[in-house]
């Protein structure tokens, strides 16, 4: 019984950390495309991502940017020193306005940022935090006024 | 007046659970029977007041009174009565008041349905579950108190996110509470084993009960915010792993592996010492999914208006409870020895393997979920985990798991004989491998995963159907026989074939979504017609409308498939004055084989709209299988052997079969 119950033990032992290996390697290799980083427009012109590393573009929506031609929806988004215009094919979110925080997911080829996704908050009054962080670092945004 | 009332008795319940938490603990300590007793009664009334609290603020959501600060934030006179009422729980306060009334009913239940259980056992249980809610109790009244007034009232209140008024909302917190919450009593249950320092047969039946309860209420809950999210955020997707999303999913990977080792630790005693760390875990992933919705420390699609001060209370309520049972699980659990041994391949294994795969699946998802966090600390880089992270870690976990699944399911306890196993699922692997390479070939575009996870998922139904099989025909028993020994069959095998097929069914639907879905994106004017699939759809008309308290403008599709016209859609985006905010209202035609799934955006120069529609195979499979999942759990919860209070007989008389 007791020799029984040591060897199911180290066989535990073994299994878990097997299962660990596994999970480590998967967790790796999730992190290679997984993984989208948070750039202000002024990070992106100071060093320009590689055009197809997929990021996320944060920032306010610029006054009078928003225009919708034929075929997509364009509008800049701006962090106050520097704006990039974003092109977008799809439905913007129910929140999404000017000078509002926004969050863009897609990549940038240089001239523009072409956006998979474009996110906004449910709560009106809320901001991204990334973005609200970004912008209170440049004095832009102050916590409860908005 | 009845406010004033309710902020009184939430303001007592909080006093009853602070008697109830020391109470009976000094009479464990001393010995004194009356003093353990006390925990009963005080239950009950303790759950009397908060409900009392929780009636007063309907009240006075139901009648518009403005005076509080929370019905002016969150409800509007013009909102239909419903959704006054689920305006309640759609916020902060009222949800955290909905969480302890749901501890308290809970903690009353264990005083109620607990007569078998000894004294000693009865009373740690509710000290500690009352411990729990003198926590949240001084977390509401401290710092998100509902009843709090504000003077002058205003004419009319802000309104109710809108959202947020939906039908689904209306019960999706609850049900998520009630799984959430109802973790509480197997974490009770396990702190007072390592108090106690005993865990016997006896009680592993009491906690397994429980955990099935909270596992079918966490199951419905993430299908019904699931499904709520699929047909009323109109983004077509059913799950974003959001972090929120993910504080639901992670107690739930849990509490499926808490059911299935509780099953070890009441039939063959050993175990034990993991079925208690399990209980912990899973309530702490219960509180700190709490922390991540209500800190909003993580940016999540579900930014409930959140306030450090809020998140740094759970924090140290999470810190306490998990940090103390930790501890005392390192100090206390080698006085629980195990009694049953068991060979190498035997149920046993089967489900320690269950276990390990399903904490290795909770494991990524933690820390996906967490790692935007560790990372800002780190290495001070903002960024955020995608799906693609958690969609290529998760999965493997998931197809080991089902691979075992059928096979392991029907070995027997103590010592097994795989190849047995395996001979008695040969039907159902031969079965799926067919249907696998069959829709491989016949599959409309080349796809490689959507036929593997078909294939599993038919492995999956059709080895709980043969687990049914052959439980009813062992060996040469005629079929008629067989059918006889249908009825005789206990609950608690057709709730194992019945989950097991649920989960089948659902990663059909999954599968079948992810890899077959057919997205349309166009700007189309009225009068424009387009082909989606073997489907056509023409843009009639856009039309305004008036809703309760909104104003809609929405487009009319004609959907048709070879010339015969099915449906009409009208999608709509609502407007509503009151909160300032628009919302995009989805047209879905549900279908049992597809869900047609059309949404209308923007007006475009020259009066184009933006149009996006989707084909989605075996979409309402995906929440078919949870419902599945959840009834086969409700079938076996009704097993006598298994019910609350039957422990007492089955111990007298002779050890159950299986």
């Amino acid at each position: 019984m007791q020799g029984l119950r040591k060897r199911r033990r180290i066989q535990l032992v073994l299994l878990a950390a097997a299962l660990l290996t596994v999970s480590v390697a998967l967790i790796g290799y999730g992190f290679r495309d997984g993984i989208a980083y948070f750039r202000l427009p002024s990070d992106v012109i100071d060093d320009a991502p590689a055009p197809e590393e997929i990021f996320r573009l944060g920032g306010l929506v610029a006054v009078g940017s928003i225009r919708s031609t034929p075929e997509a929806i364009r509008f800049a988004v701006t962090d106050g020193d520097h704006s990039i215009e974003v092109i977008f094919k799809g439905i913007l979110p129910d929140l999404f306005a000017e000078q509002q925080g926004v969050i863009a997911n897609g990549s940038y080829n240089g001239v523009e940022f072409v956006a998979i996704e474009v996110l906004a908050k449910h709560d009106e009054t809320y901001m991204p935090k990334e973005v609200a962080d970004a912008l209170k670092e440049r004095g832009l945004f102050q916590p409860g006024g908005n | 007046m009845v406010t004033e009332l309710g902020h009184f008795a939430a303001i007592l319940a909080f006093l009853v659970a602070l008697c109830q938490c020391v109470v009976p603990s000094v009479g464990y300590y001393f010995g004194w029977d009356r003093w353990m007793r006390f925990a009963m009664p005080a239950s009950a009334l303790q759950f009397a007041l908060t409900l009392f609290a929780f009636l007063a603020l309907c009240h006075a959501f139901i009648n518009s009174d403005f005076s509080l600060s929370l019905v002016a934030g969150n409800s509007h006179s013009a909102k239909p009565l419903i959704y006054r009422v689920a305006g309640v729980w759609g916020n902060h306060e009222g949800s955290m008041l909905l969480w302890v009334l749901v501890l308290t009913l809970f903690g009353m239940f264990v005083a109620c349905f607990g007569r078998p259980l000894p004294l000693r056992l009865k009373s740690l249980v509710l000290a500690v579950q009352s411990a729990i809610s003198t926590a949240f109790f001084a977390f509401i009244l401290l710092t998100s108190n509902p009843f709090n007034r504000l003077l002058p009232p205003p004419a009319d209140g802000a309104g109710l996110e809108p959202l947020l008024q939906d039908p689904g909302l209306a019960v999706h917190p609850p049900l998520l509470y009630l799984g959430y919450v109802g973790l509480s009593v197997s974490f009770s249950f396990a702190v007072a084993a390592l108090i106690s320092g005993r865990a016997d047969a006896a009680w592993a039946r009491w906690v397994r009960p429980w955990t099935l309860t909270s596992w079918i209420f966490l199951t419905l809950g993430i299908a019904i915010g699931s499904w709520w999210a699929y047909y009323e955020l109109g983004w077509g997707g059913w799950w974003f792993w959001d972090p929120v999303e993910n504080a639901s999913f992670m107690p739930w990977l849990l509490s499926t592996a808490l059911l299935h080792s509780a099953m070890v630790a009441e039939k063959r005693e050993c175990l034990k010492s993991w079925v208690i760390l399990l209980a912990i875990l899973a309530f702490s992933l219960s509180l700190s999914g709490t922390f991540l919705t209500r800190s909003g420390i993580i940016t999540s699609v579900h930014s409930f208006a959140s306030d450090p001060g809020r998140g740094l209370f759970i924090l140290s309520i999470l810190g306490l409870f998990s940090g103390g049972s930790l501890l005392l699980y390192g100090f206390r659990h080698s006085t629980l020895v195990p009694s049953g041994a068991f060979a190498l391949v035997s149920r046993e294994s089967a489900l320690i393997l269950n276990n390990i795969l399903l904490i290795g699946a909770a494991f990524v998802v933690f820390l996906g979920t967490f790692w935007p966090l560790i990372a800002e600390l780190l290495f001070q880089r903002i960024m955020s985990v995608g799906p693609q992270f958690f969609n290529s870690t998760f999965t493997p976990f998931m197809i080991g798991l089902v691979l075992v699944l059928p096979v392991g399911a029907v070995l027997p306890w103590k010592r097994a004989s795989l190849s047995e196993g395996l001979r008695r699922m040969r039907m159902a692997l031969v079965t799926a491998v067919i249907a696998g390479l069959a829709i491989y070939w016949l599959q409309p575009e080349a796809q490689f995963l959507a036929p593997i996870g078909l294939a599993l998922a038919i492995w999956l139904v059709s080895g709980a159907f043969l687990d049914i099989w052959h439980r009813i025909r062992p060996r040469r028993v005629s079929i008629r026989a067989a059918f006889a020994r249908l009825s005789g069959l206990p609950g608690a095998d057709w709730g194992k074939a019945l989950a097991h097929a649920g989960l089948g069914i659902s990663i059909a639907g999954i599968s079948a979504v992810t890899g077959w879905e057919i997205e349309d994106i166009r700007i189309a004017r009225p009068g424009d017609s387009f082909q989606l699939g073997s489907y056509s759809v023409r843009f009639e008309q856009s039309f305004e409308r008036e809703g309760p308290n909104y104003l809609a403008l929405g487009a009319e599709f004609e959907l048709t498939q070879g010339g015969k016209t099915l449906t009409t859609l009208l999608p709509e985006r609502r407007h509503y004055p009151a909160a300032g905010r628009q919302t995009t209202e989805a047209a879905i035609d549900m279908g049992f084989w597809r869900d047609i799934y059309l949404v209308v955006g923007e007006i475009h120069p020259g009066g184009g709209y933006t149009v996006k529609s989707y084909i989605k195979p075996l979409a309402n499979w995906i929440w078919l299988g949870a419902l599945v999942m959840a009834a086969g759990g409700l079938i076996s919860l009704s097993d006598r052997r298994l019910r609350i209070g039957a422990g007492r007989r089955a111990r007298q008389s002779t050890p159950v079969r299986d």
